[in-house]
């Protein structure tokens, strides 16, 4: 079974057209994959799909823009996957 | 439908938050200045409109579903089948299921149809977001009541 993360670089890859080999866990989706909010959208999409989450974009973005969070927590794809598998683990708990 | 002023339902027949489902009766008037140009002598309705009442109709689901905190705002067209011409004075019928709500965007599956035959079909995603001024929070809630939805969904 893949990874988190290789999953979400997967979805990445084919949604945005991104080679895979360009996606890190240390790339941010934005400022190192250059992925838009509209194409972040169709990631996200993918992505709550694919684990059956809803990833809270709304509070992570309020979050940013408020200065009480780096966009790397949220933006970066190992954080990205780790937050994910927390939200994964708070479905199932 | 009144095309000129993008008010594309005309009745909201079925509204089940619950099973992510509506349905709308949209009907085609018999003329409109949007024939005199599409096109003359072969009036049809623009594919771009059978889209927008997909949208629009998914749309009062959307909102209803959160009791008119939000707005949903066009953001994708996926998939889009325009499978037959839309001609003056038709009656359609339009449908939207909801797929998915997620964090700030919601994504419909919306289909049209007319005597039972498909017409059209999307999946649609919007943006949602909160009203951004209570002017087009008022005029919505206006709207909604003219086109019939239930007024259980218009309050929080």
């Amino acid at each position: 079974m893949p990874s988190t993360y290789d999953t979400i670089a997967g979805i990445i890859s084919e949604t945005c057209d991104i080679p895979r080999d360009k996606i890190t866990p240390d790339s941010h989706a934005i400022n190192d994959l250059g992925i838009d909010s509209l194409d972040f959208l169709d990631v996200a999409f993918a992505i709550d799909k694919a684990f059956g989450i809803k990833m809270p974009l709304e509070k992570w973005t309020q979050e940013v823009n408020e200065g009480k969070a780096s966009s790397d927590q949220y933006f970066v794809l190992k954080d990205l996957a780790a937050n994910i598998d927390q939200l994964v683990a708070g479905k199932a708990a | 439908m009144r095309l000129e002023y993008f008010q594309m339902v005309d009745r909201i027949t079925l509204l089940d938050p619950d099973a992510h489902l509506v349905r709308a009766e949209c009907q085609v008037p018999e003329a409109s200045p949007v024939f005199e140009g599409h096109f003359p002598g072969h009036p049809i309705l623009p594919g771009v409109l059978m889209i927008e009442t997909m949208a629009q109709t998914g749309g009062w689901l959307i909102m209803a579903s959160q009791r008119f905190a939000n707005m949903p705002f066009l953001l994708q067209v996926e998939k889009a089948k325009l499978r037959a011409f839309v001609t003056p004075g038709q009656p359609l019928q339009a449908e939207a299921e909801l797929v998915h709500e997620g964090s700030g965007y919601a994504v419909v599956k919306g289909r049209l149809s007319s005597g039972g035959k498909p017409v059209a079909e999307a999946e649609i995603r919007y943006r949602v977001v909160p009203f951004p001024n209570p002017t087009l929070r008022a005029q919505m809630l206006e709207t909604a009541r003219r086109v019939a939805v239930p007024e259980a969904f218009l309050h929080g």
